[in-house]
């Protein structure tokens, strides 16, 4: 055991040492694949590995703003009149994120997670009154659903196509999130559900289309590691009179395919324990009794009936 | 190494082998005290002269070679490598055959290995049973649900001497999973975890170390097979389920209640 530990040793020396660009990329990977709610814990450890400030904070500096717009997440704004959602679609610039519903644009420090400034949004970062009409109508009852259905979620809606739009013409396109992450280390769980639902618009037709993409994680670490990591897609289309009946629309698909999601994970669970669990291990042998260690040693003594036994399978 | 440990922890299970890749290239000269407290992956070799595959961990390695249960030679070959004594290896020979009847009776299919040494203090010996399946509908799974479903079970037991007829046994063992389940209908669903538990026991000699020691793995196989079933995932789920509610029955989609009844149906046509 001490030889192999020596030998250990010389492959050590012979290692070499990793480059700084490696060095950072392998901090960005720890950073982005950080569980729900558990960056900042992860970038205590990588600083640590790390044992390089300045390497730290360049990965930190990479992978912060990419992570906290992948995970879509809520920062408070300064007054405290409520959040925003820190997501692509709301993006001014890498470190400034409109918030549609205030009409505000929040400076966000994404290494601390929170709003270190916010202005009122210039007219042209915001969408034209036309447009707005649209916006309103499907944030307004997106809003009550997800008060209702995502306790401490936040959402938003934001135009993505034809935000100067000013006539009944051309194309538009909306995008409503919902996001909802809860965190405790307490009880040893995390998790995220992610909503994007993309809408494009076609106002001669009085038609949407609806494209959902969720994204839900789950994490529970009480003397273990398991993580739940799911990815689905839907699409579906409505008929509406106007821009004021249209949210009611938009936002009754949402609701009838995010729980028809939901009950489909809730039939994967189902099987999981009768069915696709059994596929890596049985919880009984097929003769549904234990296991007979006398019996099959005795059959392994006689080494032939063990061969003949294998080779019937 | 402390930090270390901590993200192994934190990161998805199914990446651990990249983590911990990681981690040995940017501490090198922690690597040895990585390698003993994370488990990773069983890698798979073949014994050409018994046409067998076998499991490779840190048990059956000498320098870069690993030693075969089966013939008991290293791979690539080394003249002086270390062997068990011949009474163990004659025990260690009835463990692997008897080891992979239990494997193939809970896991229908998958590789597993036994390897048994002395230890470098003490009495007596160790013992490191191994199980890997790959339960995915293109390998050993049997039903086709899973696009990708590996299992990995890393049992390390230290026999205590015989004493006035008993035995001391203390299990370690270690469950590492990964699967993945996709369709169109319900999109794609990932489960990882890996899980460690103790177990010590003592037996007395009558039915011999063999039958108490696969006991005693069968007993904690289980356990940790329901654990993860019952405990864990069912813990993802709560998790799930509190970010976003059930609204209600009414709200309940006609399709899921169809497929209700058709796994009703399925389960009917299994009978």
């Amino acid at each position: 055991m001490e030889e192999r530990i020596a030998e250990r040793d010389d492959e050590i020396e012979g290692f070499e040492e990793l480059s700084a660009e490696e060095k950072v990329a392998i901090g960005k990977w720890f950073l982005l694949k950080s569980p729900p709610g558990q960056i900042r814990q992860v970038a205590k450890d990588v600083r640590t590995v790390l044992m390089d400030d300045s390497l730290f904070t360049k990965a930190a500096e990479e992978a912060f703003p990419e992570y906290n717009v992948k995970h879509m997440i809520p920062v408070e704004l300064p007054d405290h009149s409520g959040k925003v959602l820190v997501t692509k679609y709301a993006e001014v610039d890498k470190s400034h994120y409109l918030d549609p519903r205030t009409a505000v644009v929040a400076t966000i420090d994404h290494i601390k997670q929170v709003c270190t400034s916010m202005r009122p949004a210039a007219d042209e970062e915001l969408p034209t009154a036309l447009m707005e009409e649209y916006r309103i109508s499907v944030d307004a009852e997106l809003l009550k659903y997800v008060e209702e259905a995502y306790p401490g979620g936040e959402c938003a809606v934001y135009c993505t196509c034809g935000k100067n739009v000013d006539k009944h013409e051309g194309e538009i396109e909306l995008a409503a999130v919902i996001s909802n992450a809860s965190f405790s280390s307490k009880n040893f769980r995390g998790g995220s559900w992610r909503a994007v639902w993309r809408i494009q618009i076609n106002e001669e037709l009085h038609a949407a289309e609806l494209q959902g993409q969720i994204n839900v994680n789950a994490h529970y670490f009480e003397e273990g590691n398991v993580q739940l990591d799911t990815s689905y897609e839907c699409h579906d289309s409505i008929q509406f009179q106007d821009a004021g009946d249209m949210g009611a629309g938009i936002v009754n698909v949402v609701e009838r395919l995010e729980s028809e999601y939901l009950s489909s994970l809730e039939d994967s669970y189902a099987k999981l324990s009768d069915r696709t669990f059994k596929e890596l291990r049985r919880k009984l042998p097929v003769t549904r009794t234990l296991f007979s260690w006398d019996k099959a040693l005795q059959l392994s003594l006689s080494r032939d009936l063990a061969r003949e036994f294998t080779s019937k399978r | 190494m402390e930090a270390a440990m901590d993200l192994m922890r934190r990161m998805p299970p199914a990446e651990c082998q990249q983590a911990l890749a990681s981690l040995l290239a940017l501490l090198p000269s922690q690597s040895p005290e990585l390698l003993s407290r994370v488990d990773q992956p069983l890698q798979v070799a073949c014994d050409e002269e018994h046409a067998k595959q076998y499991l490779l961990c840190d048990y059956n390695r000498d320098g870069d070679s690993y030693r075969s249960p089966w013939s008991s030679k290293y791979s690539p070959p080394l003249e002086d490598g270390v062997q068990p004594s011949a009474e163990l290896r004659k025990l260690e020979q009835e463990a692997n055959e008897v080891f992979s009847i239990y494997r193939d009776q809970y896991y229908e299919g998958g590789i597993s290995s036994v390897y048994l040494w002395e230890p470098e203090h003490g009495k007596g010996f160790v013992a490191c049973f191994l199980v890997t399946k790959d339960g995915s509908e293109s390998a050993d799974g049997r039903r086709g649900l899973l696009q990708q479903g590996l299992w990995d079970a890393i049992h390390v037991i230290e026999v205590g001497e015989e004493d006035e007829g008993s035995v001391h046994y203390c299990l370690t063992s270690t469950v590492m999973l990964a699967l993945t389940t996709a369709d169109q209908s319900s999109g794609s669903f990932s489960l990882s975890g890996s899980i460690t538990r103790q177990m010590e026991a003592d037996a007395s000699m009558t039915d011999g170390h063999l039958c108490n020691m696969g006991r005693m793995i069968e007993e904690m196989e289980s356990k940790m097979r329901n654990g993860l079933d019952q405990v864990y995932f069912g813990k993802t789920k709560e998790v799930v389920f509190t970010l976003r509610e059930p609204l209600g029955v009414l709200n309940a989609s006609s399709r899921s209640g169809q497929s209700l009844q058709q796994c009703i149906i399925n389960e009917i046509g299994r009978f």
